[in-house]
Formats: structure tokens, C-alpha cells, sequence
């Protein structure tokens, strides 16, 4: 099985003998060990899951390997130092999280929506979020603390 | 729970709980606790320890969290209490998980809402006698009275001389104190309270922003297999063969094997059984599961089709069935009453889905088996896995991660069975993982259900009588053939436990035969109880010209405690007594009349606007609720503009979770009112990931939700379950005021 070269988190990654078509989750978790992106759905229809391709956001669950072939990949272990983006910052804030556990694809997609448009109206922030599922219900506080990191600044 | 006693506990008694251990003040709590559903499977009352709390002479706090976190913020809550009582320092406290303990915590089980309720009262003494041994410790060294000392903030002060001692230095002499009675462990005034009744953000917030917060799936070990398994569609149906050449060519794929079904009734604990596919990562799992050609044995569930039942079940419903609770004589008041309203209110089978599936992790090697997993109810794991493994339970270590998501899937040990058993018949450790497919399919689902209501009216349009027919698949069917009806517990959950003063009462329920696997889902029968009972008030307000609000007050009587008279023999309080906990009709008048004025209830909206309302107690809470929704005209929710929840749960605990438990349960029940369902054909679940099993999406979420709690010294009771029940009735009733459009089976956008 082949090699594929990429950057993850800033750093360059060599996945050595995998097939192809292994989406992008699996090598992050299984290989890497970077569990901090979560398996929620399988078929991307949930966000648990999201990355950043190139900075833009992507369910990688449902994206293979093969097809981010030296590109770079951010995941929510390498959005920021400390865990101190100021969309990390703000669901801290907003105590948005209950479970927590697709919060992490959540803070990935507001974080790439973000950084494309700085300043979003309130349905521009719920047509991005609406791929998200938070089943424990924390849309409220998601479309909060998303007015609160834009309103604050320092997203793009 | 009857009396609460803090021990000592011996240093080796502490070690063996996992907690890293330390010199200084150890203390634990002693409390009587038992199970709210009563299945025989799940542990008896007893009395034992339950929580640990550890000084040391850092002056560092460590409490034991002995409740499953799976989103309420309970594994921050309890641990609150205990460092508000013992005047800690929260920034210097460590939480630490307990393992599956019972004779150490006493009953883990994470369910029913009552974490809070059970535990409040002992982990407030557990904290408080820890301060008065404390301040006892001060006083000795300092040789005054330890009336003049006082603990705060971390410290001892000695009030007259203004000496001080931090809580480090005092936990070696603290240590060799008696322990205070419960009978002169002294509480504090809640005036003082530092914590209780405000806000502590969750002790995994910033873990989890950066995602370094381990749930069940993020377990990593070294030499680590992955396996899936593939079940039969049918519950309880068999492998009748298959063939794993494909998959066994799949690279990474190590072993191919088959696990016993169970049959049917399954039981909880069993595995579903089917064929087992090990592999190297989760990826070459998937695709090896793909490649296996199976042959079925359905069993006897294979016929199972959701609209045929839900026919037989209406059907049944209009016949005489099985009395649950009688007032006066119903039959007789409908055969005079001037006018009888009659309706009959469906709902289908829904499912959990929590964000994360089932999964976990085990680890079976000489005769003794290590788990790692998010589940709502640990001892059950010990006691499935080790009865499955033919091991002792004290071979058996369950530790437990965070939950992503439980809503009472993970009060089930089936999965974590399933990751033992692959554990041992690979010999190392295995990660297991449900698909969202996998779960959507063999879920233990909430039973679909059929409510028939006739209520009689006089010709002043006073209410002479309701009667109810309750039909749906109890969940003892999944356990036993022979609970074709539901139980005691399952037929108070909003039903027979019916506040309205009518003189009488008829509450029935009929035999319905479970035909796969029935769980219980977050507030379980309150569900399909007030969404029947809730719509009906709303139609007999209507039919008696009455406001909706003014109908229920008034239906609601005089206040007073319900007695046991009234509500019959079979009526359970949330294994509670009643006494302990009264059914106070002044306290659910109390969040009507709060929610009224909130809401601004009756206010002026434009055409396809409307709001509308119901109140329901359950799990001990009082709660009352209005929908504001924006339809088109034909019914079809264009926008939740706003909900207005008012809340008598007594003292909350910790402000800001409850009101969370609130906007999420509002959206949580969302998810079922609007477009959740789970269908059968051929005993096969017709829906298998999220575009056909719909939940709310941020979309769908009201554009605010307003938690308003009442202010009360009442002991605090759950807020888990009790948001949910409320909705799905308030969103009908809003749309049919909207529009005109009754809408009597959820899901209501179906």
C-alpha cells in the first residue's frame, strides 16, 4: 500500500502503507492518535469531524487520504497553542459545551467560517453551523459564542 | 435514603479505589441508595461509601466523582457541594472518576435524574464534616475553642487573634479525628453558600475546547485492535452462516469470528450477537465488515411493522384493558355527560443517537477483565461482564470515561459486554465501535406508543370525567416475555400520577407485546404521556371556551398534596416516598403562573404566530412551558421564535447547568416533535444514520430559550429528564393556534 506525505498541524507527516481510501479520520485517530476529531456519523452529516483543509473546513470522515495528499491539515489540537483561539476562547466563555464531544468539530467549522467572513449575520452563522449536530442541544450558546469571537475580534 | 453517616476510611480501602494516593484527611460517606426502575437486574439497595475526599498536606483537595458525566455537569456539581460545605478553595480541588464500585459508592447508576437529589444531602455533610475536623485540628494547636475558628477559603481563622492555618498544614491532625456524627455535623446557612445555588463552570471545559477530553472512543493503549460487529437487522435474530474469505483479504483485517445471539427477549446485559470483524485500525474494520456474506435466521421478531402495531394498539385501545388507577366511576360519567371530547395521540419509536456511539474499550487477560468505558452505569458492566466471562466481579475493573451523549442508551452494559467478550477470544486489548448505523439500527428504543383520552363535560362545561388508555411496549419486554404491559414504574411517569382534580379518573393500559428492543430514553413514558395529556388539555380548553392556562388552574383544584387515595396503589413516586417528596399542586400552579407572566402569555402576534403552553411534573420537578412558533398554513413549522420554560426544582444547584439542561432538553425534544422516527418493516429498522433518523439542527433550535427557576429552599430534585416531556404537547398545541391544524402523532412534521 502506498505512502502519502502531508502537513498536520504544521508539522510534516509521512503515513506510511495505507490504503487510499482510508479517510482522513482514521489516520488522524488510529495512526496519529489525534483524538480530538470525533467519529460521529460516518457519511458526513454530522460535523463531528471537521478539520481544516488549507483552512477551509472539511468533514474528514468522508475525505480519503489520497485526496489531501501534500496538503495541510489543521485539527482542533493544532488550532491553537493553549486552546486559545478566540472561538475556543469564547465557548469557554459561553460554557457552551454539556458533553462536550462534538464540540471540537464544532469550534473547526466556526473557526474556518470565521476566517471567511469576520463580521456574519445571525442566519449566515446558523446556514454555516447547520452541518453540526449537537445532540445535548447547545445551539443557543454555539450561535452566541460565535457573535462573541467575531464581535471580539482576531478570527481571520 | 434513610440516614447518612461519614467514616473514616482506611488507607488500603482508599488505594484499592484507584485514587493516587496521599498522606492527610481522608473521609467518606456512608449513604443508602437504591435503583428508581427496580429491573432485577440492577443492584440492590445497600449501604456503603460513596464518595471520597481526600487533603493533603499540600493542602491540595481531591474529590471523588462517583456519577457518570455525560453532559448534565453533574462529575462538577456534586464535587461543588462537597468544596462549598468544606469552604475549599475550588481552584486547589482535583476531580477524580471513580471506577465501578458498588460496595465503595454504593448505586452508580447515572439515570433517572437524581444524582442531585440522592447525593446533595450527603456530599454537603461529607464537606462539612471534613471543615469541622478541620477547625477542630486549629483549635487544638492553637489551644482555644473551636467555636472561635472558623474555616474559609482554603484556610482556618481564628477569629479573635486573626491567626490563620491553611487546610495542608491541619490535614495531618485532622486526620486523627473522630469523624462527626450526623447528628452534629453542623451544615452551613445557605446565606453563606459559595457555590450552591450559582454558577461553576464544568472541570472539563477547557479540555474540551482544546480537545483533549478523553471519551469513550479516545482510549489508546499499545497493541490495540479495532473491531466492529455485524448484527442481524432483526432483534434477536442468529447468524445462520456466513462466509469471511472477502473480508479476511482486506489488509489489516486479523480475525473473523461469530458471537452467540441471545434470542429474544435479548435481556439488557446480552450482546446482540453476530459476526465479529478485528482488525488493525478502524478503517480496514469497516471495509472487512463490508466484505462478509451472511445468511440470517430472522427469528421471531421478523415481522414487525410499526404501522401495523400502532393499528393493532389503536384498535386495542378503544376496548376495556387493564386498570392502573380509578377515581369514581369514569365509564358511568362519560354515558351521562352532556358532551365527550375523545382523541387518540401516537407516537413512534425514537431513538437515543448520542453524538457518541456505543463503544468502548476491554481488556481481558489471566482471568481478569479491564475496561474503559462511557457508560451511564458502570456496576451493571461489572456485573454483565463478569457473569458473561465466568469471572468473579472483583476481576472486573470498569473505569469510566466521559460520555459523548448517554440520554439512557449507556445505562446499558450490552456494548461493553460485547468489547469483553472480543477481548477474550482475540487475547489482547480491543477498541469496539458502533457505526452511527449500528446504532440507529440496533438501538434499545423508546417504545412507539398509542394514548386514547375521552373526557366528559357537563352542560356548563364542567369536567365530569377522564379516561386514558395507554398502550405501548413495556421495557421489562426486552428482559422478560412475559411483560406484555407496562409496569408500575413506567405507568407513573406522567400518567397515573395526573394532578387535574376531576371527580372520575380512569387511567388504563393494555397488552402490547415488545417486538425489539424497548430502553428507556431521557424522561421515558413522560414522553408519550404528556405529549396525549398535554394536546387534550389543550382541547378541552378550547371545547369549554377557556383560555389554555385558565383551563389548567382550573382543572388543577384547590392546592393540596395529592394523597396516596387519589393516585391509587400502583402509582410510584420516583422511588421516592411520598412523603418525602409531595405531589404539591401549589408548586406546579407556581411555574404555570410564572411561565404565563414570562411569556407574556396571550400577547398580541401576527397571523401564523402563535404561543402555546403545558406544565408536566416529572422526576420530581415542577415544570411549565410556552411555545411561541411561526407556521404556514397548513401547520408546518416555519420558526421557533422563542420557548419560556419556568422551574421548580428546588434549590439549584448549579445555576447555569440547570438552565443548560433546559435549552438542551428544549432542543433535544425538539428532535422527536418535529421529525424523529424510528420505523420497522419486516422487523428491520427502516432508517440508518442522520438523514433519514432527522434531529434538530441548529436550524431547528428556537432563536431563544428562557429558563426562568423558581427561587426555593426545597430540596433540590433532577433537571436531566424533566425539560423534555413539556414540548412536544406546547409546539402542538402552538401550531394548532397558528393555524388551525390539530397535529395528534409525532412525530408532527412527519
Amino acid at each position: 500500500m502506498p505512502n502519502f506525505q502531508l502537513t498536520i498541524n504544521g508539522k510534516k507527516e509521512t503515513i506510511d502503507n495505507v490504503d487510499g481510501e482510508m479517510p482522513v479520520l482514521w489516520v488522524l485517530r488510529d495512526i496519529l492518535q489525534l483524538t480530538g476529531t470525533k467519529f460521529g456519523c460516518g457519511k458526513a452529516l454530522c460535523g463531528a469531524c471537521t478539520v481544516h483543509l488549507n483552512g477551509k473546513a472539511i468533514r474528514s470522515c468522508s475525505t480519503p487520504i489520497s485526496a489531501v495528499e501534500n496538503q495541510k491539515i489543521t485539527t482542533i489540537e493544532g488550532l491553537s497553542q493553549d486552546g486559545n483561539h478566540p472561538v475556543q476562547q469564547a465557548w469557554v466563555q459561553e460554557n457552551v459545551p454539556q458533553c462536550g464531544y462534538c464540540q471540537t468539530g464544532q469550534i473547526m467549522n466556526a473557526s474556518a467560517f470565521l476566517a471567511d467572513n469576520p463580521n456574519p449575520t445571525d442566519d449566515e452563522i446558523k446556514d454555516a453551523m447547520n452541518g453540526n449536530i449537537c445532540r445535548c442541544g447547545t445551539y443557543n450558546r454555539i450561535h452566541k459564542a460565535i457573535r462573541v469571537a467575531a464581535e471580539k475580534g482576531g478570527v481571520s | 435514603m434513610k440516614s447518612n453517616s461519614i467514616i473514616k476510611v482506611d488507607r488500603r480501602t482508599f488505594l484499592k479505589t484507584g485514587v493516587i494516593g496521599s498522606t492527610g484527611l481522608i473521609l467518606g460517606t456512608q449513604i443508602a441508595c437504591s435503583t428508581i426502575f427496580g429491573e432485577e437486574e440492577r443492584p440492590k439497595a445497600t449501604f456503603s461509601p460513596n464518595v471520597y475526599l481526600t487533603i493533603n498536606e499540600k493542602g491540595e483537595v481531591t474529590i471523588v466523582a462517583h456519577r457518570s458525566e455525560m453532559g448534565t455537569g453533574i462529575r462538577t456539581s456534586l464535587p461543588a457541594v462537597v468544596a462549598d460545605e468544606l469552604e475549599a478553595d475550588w481552584s486547589k480541588v482535583k476531580i477524580q472518576q471513580a471506577i465501578g464500585d458498588e460496595k465503595t459508592y454504593g448505586d452508580q447508576n447515572t439515570d433517572g435524574s437524581y444524582s442531585i437529589r440522592m447525593f446533595y444531602t450527603p456530599m454537603r455533610k461529607a464537606g462539612a464534616a471534613a471543615r469541622m475536623m478541620l477547625e477542630q485540628a486549629a483549635a487544638a494547636r492553637w489551644q482555644v475553642d473551636a467555636s472561635e475558628c472558623s474555616a474559609q477559603n482554603h484556610q482556618v481563622v481564628h477569629k479573635p487573634s486573626g491567626k490563620k492555618l491553611d487546610f495542608g498544614a491541619l490535614a495531618g491532625d485532622a486526620s486523627k479525628l473522630e469523624v462527626p456524627t450526623d447528628e452534629v455535623i453542623k451544615l452551613k446557612d445557605s446565606k453563606d453558600f459559595k457555590r450552591i445555588g450559582k454558577d461553576t463552570p464544568i472541570t472539563d471545559l477547557q479540555d474540551i475546547v482544546a480537545g483533549k477530553a478523553n471519551f469513550g472512543l479516545d482510549t489508546q493503549m499499545p497493541n490495540l485492535e479495532i473491531a466492529v460487529i455485524k448484527r442481524c437487522p432483526v432483534a434477536g435474530g442468529k447468524v445462520k452462516s456466513f462466509k469471511a474469505d472477502n473480508a479476511l483479504k482486506i489488509a489489516g483485517v486479523q480475525k473473523v469470528f461469530t458471537l452467540d445471539s441471545p434470542g429474544f427477549p435479548t435481556n439488557f446485559h446480552n450482546p446482540l450477537g453476530g459476526v465479529v470483524v478485528v482488525a488493525d485500525n478502524t478503517w480496514a474494520a469497516l471495509k472487512g465488515r463490508e466484505a462478509l456474506e451472511i445468511e440470517w435466521d430472522n427469528g421471531v421478531n421478523g415481522g414487525y411493522d410499526t404501522d401495523k402495531f400502532l393499528s393493532e394498539l389503536g384498535e386495542k385501545a378503544g376496548k376495556e384493558n387493564t386498570t392502573r388507577r380509578a377515581n369514581g366511576d369514569a365509564a358511568k360519567a362519560l354515558k351521562g355527560a352532556s358532551s365527550v371530547l375523545e382523541n387518540t395521540y401516537t407516537l413512534q419509536h425514537l431513538s437515543h443517537a448520542p453524538m457518541e456511539p456505543p463503544c468502548g474499550v476491554a481488556h481481558v487477560q489471566e482471568g481478569k477483565c479491564e475496561l474503559w468505558v462511557p457508560t451511564q452505569h458502570p456496576q451493571w458492566v461489572v456485573g454483565s461482564v463478569a457473569g458473561l466471562l465466568g469471572i468473579e466481579e472483583k476481576d472486573v475493573t470498569v473505569n469510566v470515561t466521559l460520555l459523548g451523549g448517554g440520554f439512557g442508551r449507556k445505562s446499558k452494559p450490552d456494548f461493553s459486554a460485547e468489547a469483553a467478550l472480543v477481548s477474550r477470544e482475540i487475547g489482547g486489548p480491543v477498541k469496539l465501535l458502533w457505526t452511527r448505523e449500528d446504532d440507529i439500527q440496533h438501538d434499545l428504543y423508546h417504545a412507539c406508543a398509542v394514548q386514547r383520552i375521552s373526557v366528559g363535560l357537563d352542560k356548563d362545561k364542567n369536567v365530569t370525567a377522564w379516561s386514558q388508555k395507554s398502550m405501548f411496549p413495556s421495557i421489562g419486554g426486552t428482559a422478560n416475555p412475559e411483560a406484555k404491559q407496562p409496569d408500575n414504574v413506567e405507568v407513573s411517569l406522567g400518567m397515573i400520577d395526573f394532578p387535574y382534580n376531576i371527580a372520575n379518573i380512569s387511567m388504563q393500559s393494555g397488552d402490547a407485546p415488545a417486538q425489539t428492543r424497548i430502553g428507556w430514553l431521557r424522561s421515558v413514558c413522560n414522553i408519550q404521556h404528556a405529549f396525549a395529556i398535554g394536546s387534550m388539555m389543550d382541547e378541552l380548553a378550547e371545547a369549554r371556551g377557556m383560555d389554555p392556562i385558565d383551563n389548567a388552574l382550573d382543572l388543577l383544584g384547590e392546592d393540596r398534596d395529592i394523597d396516596k387515595e387519589t393516585l391509587g396503589e400502583q402509582f410510584q413516586n420516583y422511588n421516592t416516598k411520598l412523603e418525602d417528596f409531595p405531589w404539591k399542586t401549589a408548586r406546579l400552579r407556581g411555574v404555570i403562573q410564572e411561565v404565563a407572566k414570562k411569556s407574556n402569555w396571550g400577547k398580541e402576534l401576527p397571523k401564523g404566530r402563535a404561543q402555546g403552553f403545558c406544565a408536566h411534573r416529572s422526576f420530581l420537578t415542577y415544570v411549565a412551558c410556552v411555545v411561541e412558533v411561526e407556521t404556514d398554513e397548513n401547520g408546518q413549522v416555519l420558526n421557533i421564535p422563542e420557548i419560556h420554560y419556568a422551574v421548580d426544582c428546588g434549590v439549584a444547584v448549579n445555576r447555569d447547568r440547570v438552565k443548560a439542561q433546559f435549552e438542551g432538553g428544549a432542543v433535544f425534544a425538539l428532535s422527536g416533535a418535529l421529525k424523529g422516527a424510528i420505523t420497522f418493516k419486516e422487523g428491520r429498522v427502516q432508517q440508518s444514520n442522520f438523514h433519514d433518523y432527522q434531529v434538530a439542527r441548529m436550524k431547528d433550535a428556537p432563536d431563544n430559550i428562557y429558563v426562568h427557576l423558581i427561587k426555593s429552599e426545597e430540596k433540590p430534585t433532577g433537571v436531566g429528564e424533566p425539560p423534555v416531556p413539556p414540548i412536544a404537547p406546547a409546539l402542538a398545541n402552538a401550531i394548532y393556534a397558528a393555524s388551525g391544524k390539530r397535529l395528534r402523532s409525532m412525530p408532527l412534521m412527519g
